[in-house]
Order: structure tokens, then sequence, then C-alpha cells
């Protein structure tokens, strides 16, 4: 198990090497998407709105009445940074979900950026608004003795802004793949423990199984039972485990050289050809149903045991809980950190824009 | 050698043990505190509970950041030294 930081794709050779991350190319691809679907969303504005133009016009509306309501209405100006800040924020993070793109905000780097950014305007809109030799005197205020205290709080405010947000994206991605690699491993465990019991259980489970199975056949007036036909499928199933592990240790060859996103492809192709013929298998009655049904099933469960480098590494228990968990840390963490984030940077340069009436030098 | 770079990861799991551990008690502390508040005022003026949800969501976020800091740092002496 190990914990990595975002992969370099290549290097760009010029200026002694520039990395392309994956940070780099989700940051791209939420670019992209945002400047995509500003352009849809913005084309053709009529006097009688559309569904579109309702849905663009009401987005609008929310974020700049947010804005006016944080830095008052003579900054309402501020709203596309604003709007940018937290929809990227918001779409780096949930990219992060998809599975094949990394978490554009799971990096220092991103966070840190914006945060830096922010910093850089409140320092030109307080330079701006009252000259380079006020904005010096602010330091020593309200005493002289405080000029160190408020440098180290100028350095704290964008390094606090990048953490907090860094913080939760990454540790909620670290604490998902911990509990992932733990699922995963206790999944193996529980299959191998049924797979290596002696002989006679798999046989038994067979027995049981076929009987079961046999037993929930569909009489002529009457229903198929379906309680006797799940506990067969998962007798048989297990049963077959065994027998596929025996096949597998026959064949003795790994899996093939795959990267993730195939891999991850391959597998839920393999699962919702499984899934469907299980489903063939309950819901048809008639025979060629049935056979349908079983030849599906029986083919994508041996996709998904090839796939997953033999049939006891099948990640069972990885199939419900970690995305449960994942609704937590990625989309609630990540909308609550956006907003927190696009707050706080309103509030930071809201400060140092005074409505106009307060201005010391107009 | 080995037996300094044993010392070495024993002291980074306990360090990182006790930087989460303590470092969370402070966060916690401060969000049982916003979220009693937030209870209360809801109990006396239920009409004002969405409003004082959301803001009560963000003081929570906020007032988690020294916690998320040391998870930080208890990562980083987790995964990296």
């Amino acid at each position: 198990m190990t914990i990595n930081g975002p992969k370099i794709y290549f290097t760009i050779p010029i200026f002694g090497g520039i990395p392309i991350t994956q940070t780099l190319v989700t940051s791209l691809v939420v670019t992209i998407i945002l400047c995509v679907s500003g352009v849809l969303l913005g084309r053709n504005l009529t006097k009688r709105p559309g569904k579109r133009q309702v849905l663009a016009e009401k987005a609008v509306t929310v974020i700049t009445g947010m804005v006016k309501e944080a830095m008052g209405d003579h900054n309402a100006y501020w709203t596309p940074f604003i709007a940018t800040v937290f929809l990227s924020s918001l779409l780096g993070t949930l990219l992060g979900m998809t599975g094949v793109l990394r978490s554009s905000t799971a990096d220092i780097s991103t966070t840190m950026t914006w945060a830096v950014l922010v910093s850089f305007i409140c320092w030109y809109e307080a330079i701006k608004n009252n000259g380079f030799l006020a904005w010096l005197k602010g330091f020593t205020e309200p005493i002289a003795v405080m000029t160190p205290m408020n440098i180290v709080s100028e350095i704290a405010q964008p390094v606090s802004l990048a953490f907090r947000h860094f913080g939760n994206i990454a540790g909620g991605g670290v604490i998902t793949a911990l509990i992932y690699w733990a699922l995963s491993g206790a999944s193996a465990g529980i299959l191998r423990l049924i797979a290596s019991s002696s002989v006679a259980v798999p046989l038994v489970l067979l027995a049981a199984g076929v009987g079961l199975l046999i037993l929930s056949r569909p009489k002529a007036d009457r229903k198929r039972k379906k309680l006797p036909l799940l506990v067969g499928v998962l007798c048989t199933a297990l049963a077959g485990l065994r027998l596929m592990d025996w096949l597998w240790s026959l064949t003795g060859r790994a899996c093939p050289e795959m990267n993730g996103l195939a891999c991850g492809l391959l597998w839920f192709a393999a699962l919702a050809v499984l899934l469907v013929g299980l489903v063939l298998l309950i819901a048809h009655k008639d025979k060629r149903g049935t056979i349908l049904g079983i030849v599906l099933a029986a083919v994508g469960f041996v996709a998904i045991c090839f796939v997953s480098e033999g049939p006891l590494n099948v990640p069972v228990l990885t199939l419900g809980l970690p995305a449960v968990l994942s609704l937590y840390f990625d989309v609630f963490s990540g909308v609550i950190q956006a907003f927190v984030f696009s707050l706080l940077t309103m509030i930071y340069i809201s400060g140092n824009c005074p409505a106009p009436e307060e201005k010391q030098n107009p | 050698m080995e037996l300094t770079e044993a010392i070495v990861r024993a002291a980074c799991a306990l360090g990182a043990g006790l930087c989460m551990g303590i470092g969370a008690i402070g966060p916690a502390i401060g969000e049982g505190n916003a979220v009693g508040k937030a209870l209360e005022g809801m109990a006396r003026q239920p009409e004002s509970t969405s409003n004082l949800r959301t803001n009560m969501l963000v003081g929570c976020a906020v007032a988690e950041t020294t916690g998320i800091y040391s998870l930080v740092i208890a990562l980083l002496l987790l995964f990296v030294f």
C-alpha cells in the first residue's frame, strides 16, 4: 500500500523541463469544461428565455447575490473571478470521483497558486486604494511593535487558505484509498478461506447448489421460487470458485499488462455482463432465457476473474462501501471546501476594497 | 544503521498518532460548540433554520482547519519520511 502524489506523464524539454502531471491534465480538463459550458450557456440569449437560458440566468443571479452579500454592492464586479474560483475548485474535486482523473485540488500546487493569487490581488487593491506608503504604514498598526506579527499574518493567510483546501481533499482521498485497500484485502481473505477449505466443503456446496437450482425450477402452474434459486446460485458460485482457482493455478500465467483505466473498464464491463446474466436468469421463465442467463453470468464471472488476476482477487467487498465514503469525502467535503475557499477569498478581497465613500484618498 | 532507521520509523508512527490525536481535540471542541449554539438558535427560532445550517457548516469547515493541518502533518510523517 503506497500513497502517491500526482504522477508525471511526461516532461516538456524546455526551461530545464516542465513536468506534465495529473494535476495539470485535470486542471486543463476543468478549464475546457468550464469554457465550453460557458460558451454554450451564454449563446443565443433571447428576451423569452428557454430552459438553458433560465439555468444560466439562475446560476449568475445566485453567484452575484452571494458576492454582493459577502463583499457589498460596490464589489459586484468581482463575481466572475469568484465564480471561476468556486467552479474550478468544485469541478476539480468532483472530477477525482470519475476514477480516471486525479482531483486537481488534492495537490498543494493548485490551491497554493490560487491562494497566492488572492494575496497578490489583496496587496494590489490595498496599494491602489491607499497608496504604497499607506500600505506599508498599515503593517505598523496598531503599534510599531506589532510589525513582525503583521508580516507573519500576511504570509499565514495564503498558507492557511491553501492548506485547508488541500488537506481536506487529499486527506479524504488517502482515507478512501486506505479503506479500499483494506476492503479488497479482506475480500481476498474471505474468498481464499472458502476456496482453501477442505475438498469436502466445495463438493457439498456444489451438490447443495445444484439441488436447490433443480428444486427451484418453475412448475407449470407456479412461479419460480426466489429463495432456493438465490441460495442455489450462491452455493454453486462458491463451489465454482474453488474450481476456477484450480483451473487458474493450472494456467499459471499472470494478468496481462494493462493500465488501470483499461483494467477498470473491463472490470465494469464484465460486472455488467454478469449482472445482466443474473437478471435474465431470475426474471425469465422460459428455457431459452434461463440458458442465455446462465451463459452470460458464467462469461461475466470468468471475465471478472481474469481481469482481477485470478478468481481469488475479485474485490467483492469494495463494491458498495467506498461509494458511500466517497460521497462524504468527495461530494460534501468538495462542495463545502469550494464554498469556504471562495467565501474567504471574498472576505479577504473585500477587506481591501472599501466602499467608495469610505476610501481615505478618493 | 538498521536500528537508526527503525527508531526513525517508530518515531514517525508515534509522532503521527500524537499529532492526529492531540490535534483533533481543538476542532472537536470548536465544532461541538458551533453545532450546539446553532441547535440552540434553531430551537429558539425555527424559521431561521436554513440560514443557520449553512453558516454552521461553513463555520465547522473553518474550525476544522487546524485538525486538517495535523492530518496533513500526520500523513507526511506516515508516507513521506
